[in-house]
């Protein structure tokens, strides 16, 4: 029973602080998608669609490539900071962060762009520059889109399997979330822990769509 | 204050706005079709949108150069901007928009202070409000209120009446002119609905097709419009071309056809024969059975009623004599004449009220 409290709290953990680390860029993204014109833009946008498009597992693959021992940034990480990240805790938040990225960054675009350019406009012929506008207009005028993107990210990251078990494995206790618990259970004829991890699951989602539901209308007009 | 607008040029699409203009008055009427540039212009003197070429000035303030790279950014302008639609932030209170514009007065704002402002613009009763509740007419006060306590140096106001309904805009109008009378800061006004320039503006700018046709005082350039088109724009309802005859003693005299006019023969270049005539609807006086009627008026028009085509108090008479001239008079007027279509009645037209036009 403490092994399935363990893994409930380690992915929530997980998710919450991969959605938290993608958030500053994925909305700073969003917004440079929607509202300025740069060069190399298709190419950032397609780069930034591709965990949606490939296999998750290939995603991984990427990221192990990348962050492993050998790879350069794990070589980085390793040297600069002394962490390491492939096959543990961190793997599994670079993991969901990286597939989750994608969805927060599209919601974020369409949210922003559905602001009206003019009403920050406006804003800036009443004298505020452009952080302060982006801030006290922009922000809050696109707040349901931004909140349904981070529901969104965290979701996708309290499920994220394929990545997750390319790049941080299935280590019990150091690196299982309840999508690769479901799947340990399963390989190891425990069905009846499986079936309890998956009620978890789904009790998470619907606190996640209620908790949503609540941030959005709380400040409706 | 004067806002100084040289070689400014934008090219967008197939539209080429192309500005060369001073504006001085108090109130300046930017008037043209929808098309003609008027957004854009402003969009430009606001900082909203740069041009290709040209420089702007207001007072002593560069806001554009583009030859040396200077624009001034929307926030360090002072330049206050009512779009058509008010633009007010939904998410904030009537009261959280004029606190977010109130921040930059500062110390300049004294006289536009929110109290005073509110004050003026009659918005008081409106603070806790949410800007989704208000109404039309309460949506444009409010707006104008932002754009006052922001303490601006200069005021663009753009349609702000457009989609407001008749009876509710002669309801703001006069807020308008208390707005031009009580802060003192310099406007430009675009629309294009001529009774709201007249009520508001000194001056008048006429746009067309991103181009400045005529810039002068107001009844100027209604009474004298420069070129066939502003006289089309600013709506001069008689538009007829005419022969010139002869000019003595300052007075022209035109022909259309069988009938001659006198018109006052200033400005005419030498040698023009071909001229338009243009005269304005409500310079157009008609009576009826005008046989012992002396009057000052130079010329003495009789006609037959064609049609009358009510226009709100106004009712607009087209005659047919011997060449087609519209008048405009007040639904009184006409039922004290008991005009109706086939009745004779003479039109009189002073002659400085017939204003020509040199072609090509």
């Amino acid at each position: 029973m403490s092994d399935i409290f363990q893994v409930t709290l380690f992915t929530l953990g997980i998710a919450l602080l991969g959605t938290m680390l993608i958030v500053p860029p994925g909305v700073a993204l969003g917004w440079a998608l929607a509202r300025r014109r740069w060069p190399g833009k298709a190419v950032v946008e397609t780069l930034v669609a591709l965990p949606l498009v490939i296999p998750p597992v290939a995603t991984g693959l990427v990221l192990l490539k990348l962050f492993g021992r050998h790879g350069a940034l794990g070589r980085l990480f390793e040297n600069v900071f002394g962490v390491e990240i492939a096959f543990t805790w961190r793997a599994v938040v670079l993991a969901t962060g990286v597939m989750a990225f994608p969805l927060l960054v599209r919601t974020a675009r369409v949210a922003f762009e559905e602001v009206p350019v003019r009403l920050e406009g406006v804003a800036r012929t009443l004298g505020a520059g452009p952080l302060r506008v982006f801030f006290t207009i922009t922000v809050p005028l696109a707040r349901r889109g931004l909140m349904a993107g981070c529901v969104l990210a965290f979701a996708r990251a309290l499920g994220e399997f394929g990545a997750t078990v390319m790049v941080a494995g299935m280590i019990p206790g150091r690196t299982i979330t309840l999508a690769l618990g479901i799947y340990n259970d399963v390989l190891l004829g425990n069905d009846g822990a499986a079936f309890r991890l998956l009620a978890i699951s789904v009790a998470l989602a619907f606190a996640a769509v209620a908790l949503s539901e609540w941030l959005t209308r709380r400040h409706a007009p | 204050m004067t806002l100084a607008l040289h070689g400014v040029r934008l090219r967008a699409g197939g539209f080429t706005l192309e500005i060369e203009a001073e504006f001085t008055a108090r109130v300046t009427g930017l008037f043209g079709a929808s098309g003609s540039g008027k957004t854009t212009l402003v969009e430009i003197i606001a900082g909203l949108r740069r041009p290709d070429a040209g420089r702007i000035c207001l007072g002593d303030t560069v806001l554009t150069e583009v030859a040396s790279g200077v624009s001034l950014p929307p926030e360090r302008r002072r330049i206050g901007y009512v779009p058509q639609d008010a633009a007010l932030f939904p998410h904030l209170s009537v009261d959280g928009n004029l606190r977010f514009a109130e921040r930059r007065a500062g110390a300049a704002g004294e006289a536009f202070s929110r109290s005073h402002v509110c004050t003026v613009l009659g918005i008081g009763g409106l603070l806790s409000r949410r800007v989704t509740d208000l109404s039309g007419g309460e949506r444009q006060r409010v707006a104008l209120a932002r754009a006052l306590v922001s303490a601006p140096r200069l005021l663009l106001l753009d349609e702000p009446l457009a989609g407001i309904d008749a009876s509710l805009k002669e309801a703001i109008l006069p807020y308008l002119q208390r707005i031009r009378d009580e802060f003192a800061v310099p406007m430009v006004y675009v629309s294009h609905a001529a009774q709201e320039m007249i009520a508001l503006c000194d001056d008048l700018a006429v746009l067309s097709s991103g181009r400045l046709l005529q810039l002068g005082a107001i009844d100027e350039v209604f009474r004298q419009p420069a070129t066939p088109e502003v006289a089309r724009i600013v709506g001069v309802e008689t538009v007829q071309p005419a022969r010139l005859v002869e000019v003595r003693d300052g007075l022209a005299t035109v022909s259309l056809g069988p009938v001659s006019l006198s018109a006052l023969a200033t400005d005419l270049p030498h040698g023009t024969t071909a001229v338009l005539v243009s005269i304005r609807a409500e310079d157009v006086i008609l009576i009826k059975d005008a046989g012992a009627v002396q009057t000052s008026a130079r010329n003495h028009l009789t006609g037959t009623v064609r049609a009358i085509v009510p226009a709100g108090p106004i009712v607009r008479i087209e005659l047919d004599c011997g060449f087609p001239l519209v008048a405009m008079l007040t639904r009184q007027s006409v039922e004290e004449l008991q005009l109706a279509p086939g009745v004779r009645v003479s039109a009189l037209v002073k002659a400085p009220h017939v204003h020509l036009i040199v072609r090509g």
